[in-house]
């Protein structure tokens, strides 16, 4: 099962990031994962959050550009090895990963968790689930 | 069925037309020669008399005005009547750093109000009509005029002015406004706003914009259409001839009509001033036949058409201009190509973007550089950053073909360009050349 990945545009110029993190902080928004993509002049924000609607709502009515993407999160054992696990899966399977990015869990949890954007979630999925490997949910991450 | 303002003279055969341009022009010259000095001198120069100005034919032999002319007499020069008379002026605004001044008497403002009024009704209006006029009140002649016009029509006039956009749409929609006078990017911009409201264009009462005093292109009329629901029509005018309502569009939407009983156009060679025969493109002049205060002779528009006396389906017999393709006042020469924003605009409308933008030159290392900034929209956007970089090429190669030379395409943050509430800022040109 894939999780929803909140996308927002910001421009490549200074205090365009922080015009984001201060609307996120303002609506009381926690965001578990972010990982930025870059060019010369503008960006793309990845965030994984607590709440994917309330943050929709909140980034439209503040007029930032961005889509919600289903995305795959996996747990992921902290310690060598645990990565390489997952990827060779995904190899094997022949799904292209676009991109990832990754985060250690929050106050409860002790995992590392991978963030991955696939071609294929339903393919993804289903080999990762053959090898034992489970997907987190998006209820799941919400918790963490 | 077409209605007219004036019928007798907006469908008067061309003979008609032609006999009445004759008599007036005949007339004009010689109050000119009586009470302009600064164009009798012209005159003379050429080793012209009013006597060699018999009809229409003879008009080419008449020296040209141009806006330099009006810099040069500013402010009485081009005066021809004593001021005592004169009720009124109106003044352009003056982005370009030229201020003109123009003088009205009262028959000046009746007459430059019986042309928005023919504006009005060819776009549907009638008495019962509610006319928002968005335009700005003031020295800027789009208000005053289609104010004058709308009066004239008998609609109920709504005179907003520019501005305060929340107040605007507040108006159209407990007043139900049935036609909407600003300029085309104000039009863009309502629309955008209403929608972000929620209003559908079968909510939104209006059903005619009147849209001027800048370059739009078709796609953007398509656009406003669409988003406000409406028929929108284009209107032509100047300050130096009266303002808006110079030509205006009828029911065809294929050319504006060009009030021949008051302006006779000419289309000339930019660079020869030669006399260009019907269907030509070249830069638009005009003969004020009928202006007492302020009659300018052959004033060059800088404003790049064609002209044709094709029939018309809604029955006017006035000859048509196209929309101007660029003001060459505000065409960009970069590397040695010429640009006018209205290509580039066309350009990002076909490719989906919105009509807001701007345009960026400047010059580095001698070598100009040409900068589009468009403001990202969710159709175009993606998490994907190969994807947003994908069309962000598209549109670089559409520039590439549309111009003729490399485009920097950057894309911004919604609403970061600026919305002029008035003419659109377009380009900024930071060459100091």
């Amino acid at each position: 099962m894939a999780i929803n990945q909140i996308s927002v545009f910001v421009e490549n110029r200074p205090g365009a990031m922080h015009a984001l993190t201060e609307v996120l902080a303002r609506n009381n928004i926690d965001m578990r994962a972010l990982s930025l993509a870059e060019t010369s002049d503008f960006g793309i924000v990845r965030i994984i959050v607590d709440d994917v609607y309330a943050t929709s709502t909140t980034l439209r009515d503040a007029g930032f550009i961005h889509s919600v993407t289903p995305v795959i999160a996996v747990a992921v054992p902290d310690e060598p090895g645990g990565l390489d696990r997952v990827l060779n899966v995904l190899s094997e399977a022949k799904v292209n990963v676009e991109y990832m990015y990754a985060f250690l869990g929050g106050h409860s949890s002790a995992g590392a968790y991978m963030i991955l954007r696939v071609a294929d979630n339903a393919s993804a999925t289903s080999a990762l689930r053959a090898r034992s490997i489970a997907t987190v949910e998006q209820d799941e991450i919400s918790r963490i | 069925m077409e209605r007219y303002y004036q019928p007798e003279i907006e469908t008067a055969s061309q003979e008609q037309i032609r006999a009445l341009q004759d008599e007036r022009l005949v007339k004009q010259i010689r109050h000119v020669w009586d009470h302009m000095p600064y164009y009798r001198k012209k005159m003379e120069e050429k080793g012209l008399t009013p006597d060699d100005i018999r009809s229409v034919d003879d008009l080419y032999k008449l020296p040209f005005l141009t806006k330099d002319d009006l810099r040069t007499a500013y402010p009485y020069g081009l005066l021809a009547v004593p001021l005592k008379d004169c009720v009124r002026i109106q003044s352009t605004s003056g982005t370009t750093g030229k201020r003109v001044v123009a003088f009205y008497t009262q028959h000046d403002i009746d007459l430059w109000e019986d042309c928005c009024a023919r504006a009005i009704v060819a776009a549907g209006g009638t008495a019962e009509d509610v006319c928002q006029v968005s335009y700005g009140y003031g020295l800027f002649t789009g208000g005053p005029g289609l104010n004058g016009g709308s009066h004239k029509v008998g609609c109920l006039t709504i005179p907003t002015s520019s501005g305060n956009t929340e107040r605007q749409i507040m108006f159209i929609m407990d007043l139900n406004a049935t036609i909407l006078c600003c300029t085309p990017s104000y039009a863009a911009y309502l629309g955008e706003t209403m929608k972000e409201k929620g209003l559908t264009p079968d909510e939104i009462p209006l059903k005619a914009g009147i849209f001027g005093a800048e370059a739009w292109s078709e796609e953007m009329r398509q656009d406003i259409q669409n988003v406000l629901g409406i028929k929108a029509y284009d209107i032509y005018g100047l300050t130096e001839l009266s303002g808006p309502g110079v030509s205006f569009e009828c029911s065809e939407q294929t050319g504006m009509h060009i009030n021949e009983d008051h302006f006779i156009a000419e289309i000339i060679d930019p660079k020869t001033g030669e006399v260009l025969p019907e269907g030509s493109t070249g830069e638009l002049v005009f003969t004020s036949i009928t202006k007492e205060a302020f009659p300018l002779i052959r004033y060059r528009t800088r404003d790049i058409c064609t002209l044709t006396r094709k029939k018309c389906s809604c029955g006017r017999t006035f000859i048509k201009m196209s929309k101007p393709q660029g003001r060459s006042d505000d065409m960009l020469i970069i590397r040695g190509v010429n640009v006018f924003p209205s290509q580039i605009e066309t350009v990002l409308l076909n490719y989906g973007y919105p009509a807001n933008y701007q345009i960026l030159v400047d010059r580095v290392n001698h070598t100009d550089t040409l900068e589009v900034q468009v403001e990202m929209t969710p159709e175009m956007f993606s998490d994907n950053l190969g994807e947003v970089s994908r069309r962000q090429k598209e549109l670089v190669d559409g520039l590439r073909s549309m111009l003729g030379l490399t485009a920097k395409v950057t894309l911004v943050a919604p609403k970061s360009i600026v919305r002029s509430e008035g003419k659109a800022v377009r380009v900024i040109d930071k060459r100091k050349i």
